[in-house]
């Protein structure tokens, strides 16, 4: 192999110029972060909702959540994030359809993809949810419903609490893998992290190097993600369980 | 409102077909290498030996730290150049399919060893101690005794983590490599009518996941405790 290393390319300035390769890299970040934190605060709220849904003592409300889950979960991100993308503007009523395509094409991208991984996510957020609560012991919601606390309260006050508590280390894999799948929504023109590999390669033509400063951001992100969750777990941890000291 | 025109999918069915053949080809392929040196790494890293299971440890963690995305466009990098310097084939070689095969194997080979690293974890230490105790070595040990139970554990896992794999598959879209879901993509925009061939191919791949998680969890229950 005789490649030509050369890593002064991110200090180069890119043909549009005001920024440096690095600065397209950067941005690139950005956007990756931006994307997988909104799309993580949807994800947990739908997730949330949806695994409350999947326990409650109703074949209708558990039934929706549980089609739901199948539907996201049984279809590949790629295919998802093309139907939200491509088909949904067409399918919606023309007025909606038409102003969503009218918007700032990045913007049309970032909502697209936001939308995306948050219902993808969140469904799987959504069966870690449900068996964090049915790893409570049943006695727990009997005890709350016996002190008059309503279905709603006791979920609020008593099962959640721990359950979320319960299902953390799960949840943080779940973040993890949001970061991941951010890099899927390259394919639809959005410039985030792994699309900016991409253009650096077009306009330096140094692969090598453009794909390891890449690769290496997202272990960073990684890293910071694992530091951070593992703090939060140590706070929240349940006394008296295996992992409580 | 939309008008639906479905027309273009009947005549599209062969090249459908020939993607799909593609998606099977690379699933195959990803999980048989994928699973076999999954177990090696899984051993490797359960190995006494240090500079053994490092590096099983370090492959685990880069390639779960890294999108799949990546890695793809990664191998689509690579391999291509390494084949051409190795069988010294010519370099207008269609390697599209070969490099997806490669990266998702190798990919997916971390994931599995995990998942297996779990089974044998499963399998009472004292198997182990047994199988010492009636002269085995530590490889029949493994290969007869441990190894085909923490299978028989493994098996919703792995084939869960295949039914993953299937729909990742679709990702050498990257590439353009015309798998299933990368045929639909291109006759609906050949048509016209990538709405209608991007709900189709959706529903071919939540049939196929849908009725493989079911058979996933028939076998769980039928199997058992």
């Amino acid at each position: 192999m005789n490649y030509h290393w050369n890593w002064d390319i991110f200090f180069t300035e890119t043909p549009s110029g005001s920024t440096t390769y690095l600065g397209w890299m950067l941005s690139g970040l950005q956007i990756t972060i931006a994307l997988s934190l909104s799309a993580w605060l949807l994800a947990l709220m739908i997730g949330v909702l949806m695994g409350v849904l999947r326990t409650v003592p109703n074949r209708w409300l558990s039934g929706i959540a549980a089609f739901y889950v199948e539907v996201f979960r049984n279809i590949p991100l790629l295919v998802q994030l093309f139907i939200w993308y491509f088909v949904l503007p067409e399918l919606l009523p023309a007025s909606v359809g038409d102003a969503f395509k009218s918007l700032n094409p990045m913007l049309q991208q970032f909502l697209a993809a936001m939308v995306c991984l948050a219902l993808f996510t969140g469904a799987r957020v959504c069966e870690q949810v449900r068996s964090g609560i049915n790893s409570l012991s049943r006695g727990q919601k009997a005890a709350g419903l016996a002190l008059g606390l309503t279905l709603p309260q006791t979920y609020r006050y008593v099962i959640l609490p721990m359950a979320i508590r319960i299902i953390l280390p799960p949840l943080t894999s779940e973040f993890l893998n949001i970061f991941k799948n951010s890099a899927v929504c390259s394919t639809i023109g959005l410039l985030e992290l792994a699309a900016q590999s991409r253009q650096l390669v077009d306009y330096t033509a140094q692969p090598y190097e453009s794909f390891i400063a890449v690769t290496v951001m997202y272990m960073m992100i990684n890293v910071v993600v694992m530091f951070l969750m593992h703090r939060l777990e140590a706070r929240v941890r349940v006394p008296g369980t295996m992992g409580g000291h | 409102m939309y008008e639906f025109d479905w027309s273009s999918i009947p005549g599209a069915m062969p090249y459908l077909l020939k993607g799909m053949w593609i998606t099977l080809e690379i699933l195959a392929v990803a999980v048989l290498v994928g699973i076999v040196w999954g177990t090696l790494l899984a051993l490797m890293r359960m190995s006494p030996f240090k500079p053994l299971s490092l590096f099983a440890a370090s492959y685990v963690n880069l390639f779960r730290s890294i999108p799949l995305v990546m890695v793809l466009l990664w191998f689509f990098l690579i391999v291509p150049s390494f084949l051409v310097d190795i069988f010294d084939i010519p370099r207008s070689t269609d390697t599209r399919l070969v490099s997806a095969m490669f990266a998702f194997a190798m990919f997916e080979a971390a994931y599995y060893s995990e998942i297996i690293r779990a089974g044998i974890r499963s399998v009472s230490g004292g198997q182990l101690g047994a199988c010492y105790a009636l002269g085995m070595t530590y490889a029949q040990a493994m290969r007869l005794i441990i190894l085909p139970q923490a299978f028989r554990n493994m098996v919703p896992l792995l084939l869960t983590q295949g039914i993953i794999l299937f729909q990742d598959t679709s990702l050498v879209y990257v590439s353009s490599l015309a798998d299933f879901f990368g045929t639909a993509y291109q006759v609906g925009s050949r048509d016209g009518r990538l709405v209608e061939l991007l709900l189709f191919s959706g529903a071919v791949y939540f049939i196929i996941s849908f009725s493989a998680s079911l058979l996933v969890k028939y076998y769980q229950k039928r199997k058992p405790a």
